[in-house]
């Protein structure tokens, strides 16, 4: 029987980190090359990872399905990155984020993980500035800061609205230099399709090459998974078109277990839905609502009219006195900057009302005229100029002279693969780092967080805590002869075989689409039993039809675009029934779970802290089987429970 | 509207490779020319052929995925804008467009319109970077770096690496990239301890891939999608030259 303990230090929680790498062994720096580490992913906890273990001595075998390690979708990540430095002098503390990190995650978190996400924060913004990540600075030559959501002190650190790319290229430049010195070996285009689990531990993975289709058996003493979060299980989301749980649900298959998959992010400033060919959702930065005013017109009339097509009136000949700004009267305290969970449930409210204003009433405004006439036009393109200008390449509007078209949309996955406090999954030897893992975050994570969990992760945890294991099995054979990898390779083959023997008549993407239209309606922002149960039902019905009648044409051995993502659709058909089951057993509303039958009188999330305070993880019984449920109970000793309030 | 595509198919790098002609119908001009394709593909594949192969990942403009050839222009030629970031509102109906890949002898074809630009990854780990290990620096706020200079050093590491500059460059010469990222280091007082060795080491690898050289054509800059201006390039000659004083061995 798989139990979860979370083998975090007693004690003190500021000492221990200090405590436990003390405590835990540590491998001789003539004896790290004799270990071989697969790093699966270049993100920012991949590349970092592969980095630091390089540099510490490790051999680490790195790949990423992308054409180059520079274009994992940490790229895409816009607003910044937090950290405790307190540099503004308001008054921030390693104590005051790890508290906001508690909160903003609706007390659903691992404490001793938060705390020490906390504490390293200040080191990734020392070690991102010695690599020359260029983040905004202040005439005096010092670092400057923002404001993000869920937190009343500035600490987020940003570079334009480009953060990601910049933190991400710091991190591919670290990575580019341990291949340069022989210690990383890059696998570019190469998809993990399987683990591989020897004896009861992660001793290598299956992989295909694709370009020449080749499928591969790798072997090493440990492997790290940073394959990111699984928000296209609602095909719509802010994630690249390549983002996919096949990594982490086939690792789920092997044991590995599958933790509070039902925390998904919806993420409140998207670029609206504008037709039934839409494709993926662009994510405008949160730092937009330092300075934008979200709002709807007060009276139906003026909001969207299906019949024409278009809003009643348009924004900017609203007068003041017949907008809402809702977030402003409904939370006076944090106005426009409640964190992302309230935000985007107080957007659908207002659209559910028939207030909205953009393509099917999905939609509300985000307006910079108060802005601009504040700080002036300049000071506004300073600070969004090449948002504002996405924006209107998207949308042909300028939100400089028309208010910016906003709605929630699927951004980020809490949930992912269980990790004990060195972030090993319960299959020794397996760890799972970044937004791939289900810590830190809780029910809700805040802006400017997962930048800073990846490369805590990848920097300054993982390579200290993997040590650990290594130098507790010692050296081993790295052969890949073993039935482990035989077993693994027939089935990989099998299932790449069966995909390409069906022939059907529907492209894959259809069958993508149908499982998020699901999704998102059942399982998206407001949850029922009811529609959780149907939810339940419909999933097997589109999963049997998928194998039925999906069309993947072309073959195995060359360049086959088709065959790789009808792998991923077919493993979130999958795993979008674990994803359910969870919503539908966590009774409760918190964070990103809203349960409709579990609410405030006003509407806010009612968490259920006697019933549910425990980390939920899923362990694979077999496809379309009940999986068993293992909790881990969550204390608090530091921050207690509350229900959150941002009024 | 409906528009008429040719598009360059080659099965791999030994076939010669030919046009094809597809018709996309129904297109709205809300859609980004990736969602044209899309659909163009959707009927492709539920029909048992193979659709069209490019690169894409994460339609924002940002990954530097994406990027081919559209009636002769790098990422079909709208200021600053990547192929996924165009919107078929710049294009009317019955248009016909041209689709071929970047063409590049550094950049050989994989199929169809995706190439191989992993010379680009060689050239950065030939010197790309802060030699800095982690957990070893000090302080953030330790080194003050004046406003201008960090501004000046993120627009050179605005480049997404895409390749259009050299799809678009007469010579197909990567000096825009590689000036972006001497630049980019170059500029801010971390890069300076390595700086000339970085620009030597980076050069020399970019010369021994099938990259040309820069005959000021401009073409680069007037194509880069995230405005890498043309300075990065004299940035790099100003170094390499200086670097001949500066380094030995």
């Amino acid at each position: 029987m798989t139990t979860l303990e979370s083998k975090a230090p007693t004690g003190d929680i500021q000492t221990a980190w200090d405590r436990h790498r003390f405590d835990i062994k540590v491998v001789n720096p003539a004896n790290k090359r004799k270990y071989t580490v697969i790093v699966v992913g270049t993100g920012l906890a991949g590349a970092s990872a592969s980095a630091t273990l390089g540099e510490l001595g490790y051999n680490v075998l790195n790949f990423c399905f992308q054409d180059s390690p520079r274009r994992a979708h940490s790229i895409a990540a816009q607003g910044g990155i937090n950290a405790a430095k307190n540099y503004q002098g308001d008054g921030d503390s390693v104590f005051r984020l790890f508290y906001d990190t508690i909160k903003g995650g609706d007390f659903r978190s691992r404490e001793e993980n938060v705390y020490r996400l906390a504490q390293v924060s200040n080191n990734i913004i020392d070690q991102a500035v010695a690599q020359g990540v260029p983040f905004a600075r202040e005439y005096g030559g010092h670092l400057g800061n923002r404001s993000f959501g869920g937190a009343l002190v500035s600490r987020t650190f940003y570079a334009q609205g480009q953060t990601g790319q910049q933190l991400l290229l710091g991190a591919y430049q670290a990575l580019s230099r341990q291949i340069h010195d022989g210690k990383v070996k890059i696998f570019a285009r190469t998809e993990m399709l399987d683990l591989v689990v020897q004896d009861g531990h992660a001793r290598g993975i299956m992989t295909r090459n694709l370009v020449t289709g080749k499928l591969e058996r790798w072997a090493a003493d440990a492997v790290v998974l940073a394959t990111g979060g699984y928000a296209n299980v609602f095909f719509l989301s802010t994630n690249a078109k390549g983002c996919n749980v096949t990594a982490t649900w086939r690792a789920s298959k092997r044991g590995a277990v599958f933790a509070n998959p039902c925390y998904t992010q919806i993420h409140p400033t998207c670029i609206p839905v504008s037709g039934g060919y839409q494709s993926k959702l662009t994510l405008m930065s949160e730092s937009l609502r330092n300075d934008g005013r979200v709002w709807v017109p007060k009276n139906a009339k003026d909001a969207w009219d299906e019949t024409k097509g278009q809003v009643g009136r348009r924004p900017t000949e609203i007068p003041e006195a017949e907008r809402d700004y809702y977030l402003e009267r409904r939370y006076p305290t944090f106005g426009n900057l409640v964190p992302r969970d309230v935000a985007s449930r107080a957007a659908k409210k207002t659209c559910d009302d028939k207030r909205g204003i953009a393509f099917e009433g999905r939609g509300v405004y985000l307006d910079f005229a108060d802005a601009i006439g504040r700080l002036g036009k300049a000071e506004v393109g300073e600070r969004y100029g090449n948002l504002f200008e996405m924006y209107e390449r998207i949308t042909g509007d300028s939100p400089y002279e028309t208010p910016m078209r906003i709605y929630p949309a699927p951004h980020y996955a809490m949930g992912g693969l269980w990790v004990d406090y060195n972030l090993q999954s319960n299959v020794p030897g397996l760890f799972v780092i970044g937004e791939a893992n289900f810590s830190d975050h809780g029910a809700n994570r805040l802006g400017a967080s997962a930048l800073m969990q990846g490369l805590s992760d990848g920097y300054f945890v993982l390579p200290y805590t993997i040590g650990n294991y290594l130098a507790q099995v010692g050296v081993r054979t790295k052969s890949t002869d073993a039935d482990a990898f035989k077993e693994s390779e027939g089935q990989v083959t099998a299932r790449v075989d069966k995909l390409l023997a069906v022939k059907g008549k529907r492209s894959v993407d259809s069958f993508h689409r149908e499982l998020g239209l699901l999704m998102w309606e059942h399982c998206g922002m407001a949850r029922t039993r009811e529609g959780l149960t149907t939810l339940l039902q419909e999933i097997p019905r589109v999963r049997a039809e998928f194998w039925e009648n999906v069309s993947v044409p072309g073959s195995q051995g060359e360049v086959n675009q088709v065959l790789e993502r009808a792998g991923r659709v077919a493993d979130f058909l999958e795993f979008a029934e674990v994803l359910a089951l969870d919503a539908l057993e966590r009774e409760e509303s918190c964070g990103g779970h809203f349960r409709e039958e579990h609410q405030t009188a006003e509407g806010e999330a009612k968490r259920d802290d006697e019933g549910f305070s425990y980390v939920a993880g899923w362990e694979f019984t077999g496809v379309g089987k009940r999986p068993n449920l293992l909790k881990e109970p969550l204390s608090f000793r530091y921050v207690k429970p509350s229900q959150r309030s941002y009024k | 509207m409906n528009l008429t595509l040719h598009v360059w198919r080659q099965k791999g790098p030994s076939d010669a490779g030919r046009f094809e002609t597809y018709q996309a119908t129904d297109i709205s001009e809300h859609m980004s020319f990736l969602e044209m394709l899309d659909i163009v593909n959707d009927k492709l594949e539920a029909a048992g052929k193979e659709p069209v192969v490019f690169e894409h990942d994460c339609r924002e403009g940002i990954c530097g995925s994406c990027g081919f050839m559209v009636n002769g222009k790098a990422h079909g030629g709208q200021h600053r804008t990547t192929v996924c970031q165009l919107h078929m509102r710049s294009f009317s109906d019955g248009d016909e467009l041209t689709l071929e890949p970047w063409r590049a002898k550094a950049f050989p074809v994989i199929k169809d319109l995706m190439v191989d630009r992993s010379a680009l990854d060689r050239i950065i780990q030939a010197g790309g970077y802060v030699s800095v290990r982690t957990g070893s620096p000090q302080d953030a706020n330790a080194i003050a770096v004046p406003k201008e200079a960090a501004d000046e050093a993120f627009d050179a590491a605005a480049c997404i690496g895409c390749g259009a500059c050299v799809a678009s460059c007469p010579n197909a010469a990567a000096m825009l990239f590689t000036g972006a990222k001497i630049t980019h280091l170059g500029v801010l007082p971390q890069g300076q301890p390595e700086r000339y060795r970085r620009v030597q080491a980076m050069v020399y690898q970019m010369d021994s891939e099938d990259f040309g050289y820069c005959s000021n054509a401009g073409e680069c800059e007037a194509y880069c999608p995230k405005g890498i201006r043309l300075d990065v390039i004299a940035h790099m000659n100003g170094d390499m030259f200086k670097a001949q004083f500066k380094t030995r061995g």
